[in-house]
């Protein structure tokens, strides 16, 4: 994984942001995490051709006006950014979301646990799991 | 893995499938490893079988039908396209990771030539979807 791709996170909760930059730095995750409220920003953000392309978005299923899901479904549409893996982490398991989620190609559904520790671990996981798989480098 | 389900792996390398299946059983993964050495054997299986697998390991290089037009078929059907996609292949191609991801695998990884290390990417593997929920 190129270290200097950003990560973004789709998520609106103060915590959760928080406990992900409490993770990322613990784990002394080398990638910028760039932080999105809305998805209505993150497609923005994505859409702007003068920034670099993330090479992986960490993304909420409930976030307001527009589900992770949808948003999800919006940018696989477009060509220059359906290649980007998305996984979900969410406080959802239900069968219902993890199925919706992978029906539109999320590449992980994460169940984010209450405890730092544990969420810290399922942050290691991913960060270890693509940090070893190949990603496609296009030019942005 | 997360559950019991068969995990489905797609290659024509009959010794890379012999590790494969090795570095289950080393690793203890639990898993059945339904091993088909082409993508239209592979498409056949999912066709007939009443197991879908939970996973679905795919190799790029095969004769009769190769990994990607396999993985273009399965992402168009309603009944397997929600079934996770890792690619485990030699191919260091830009244009087959591009083209992989594009057609929304869940992973892309290089088989080692090294026993050890090929087992150590199969426990990544394992790692994140067992971490990971899968659709049942």
């Amino acid at each position: 994984m190129r270290t200097d791709r950003p990560i973004l996170l789709v998520e609106d909760d103060e915590v959760d942001i928080l406990s992900t930059k409490r993770a990322f730095r613990e784990l002394k995750i080398a990638n910028p995490l760039e932080v999105f409220r809305g998805c209505d920003e993150a497609l923005t953000r994505l859409l702007d051709e003068q920034r670099p392309l993330p090479c992986l978005i960490l993304l909420d299923l409930n976030i307001p006006r527009i589900s992770g899901t949808e948003f999800l479904r919006t940018y696989k549409g477009y060509e220059r950014l359906r290649w980007i893996p998305s996984v979900m982490l969410t406080t959802s398991n239900s069968q219902r979301d993890i199925q919706e989620a992978f029906f539109y190609q999320a590449a992980g559904y994460m169940v984010k646990p209450l405890d730092f520790n544990e969420f810290k671990e399922v942050i290691a996981q991913i960060h270890a799991y693509w940090s070893h798989c190949e990603l496609p480098d296009p030019r942005d | 893995m997360k559950n019991n389900q068969p995990v489905l792996l797609v290659e024509d390398d009959v010794v890379d499938a012999m590790t494969v299946s090795r570095s289950f059983r080393e690793l203890s993964i639990g898993n059945e490893v339904i091993h088909r050495i082409n993508g239209v054997e592979a498409l056949e299986y999912l066709k007939d079988t009443d197991r879908p697998p939970c996973l679905i390991l795919l190799d790029i290089n095969m004769p009769k039908m190769n990994g990607i037009e396999f993985l273009e078929r399965v992402k168009r059907s309603e009944g397997h396209r929600r079934i996770p996609v890792v690619v485990l292949t030699t191919s260091n191609d830009q244009r087959d990771k591009l083209e992989a991801y594009n057609l929304g695998v869940a992973g892309y990884m290089l088989k080692p030539v090294d026993y050890r290390q090929f087992v150590s990417v199969v426990k990544d593997i394992d790692r994140y979807w067992t971490v990971s929920e899968l659709p049942s």
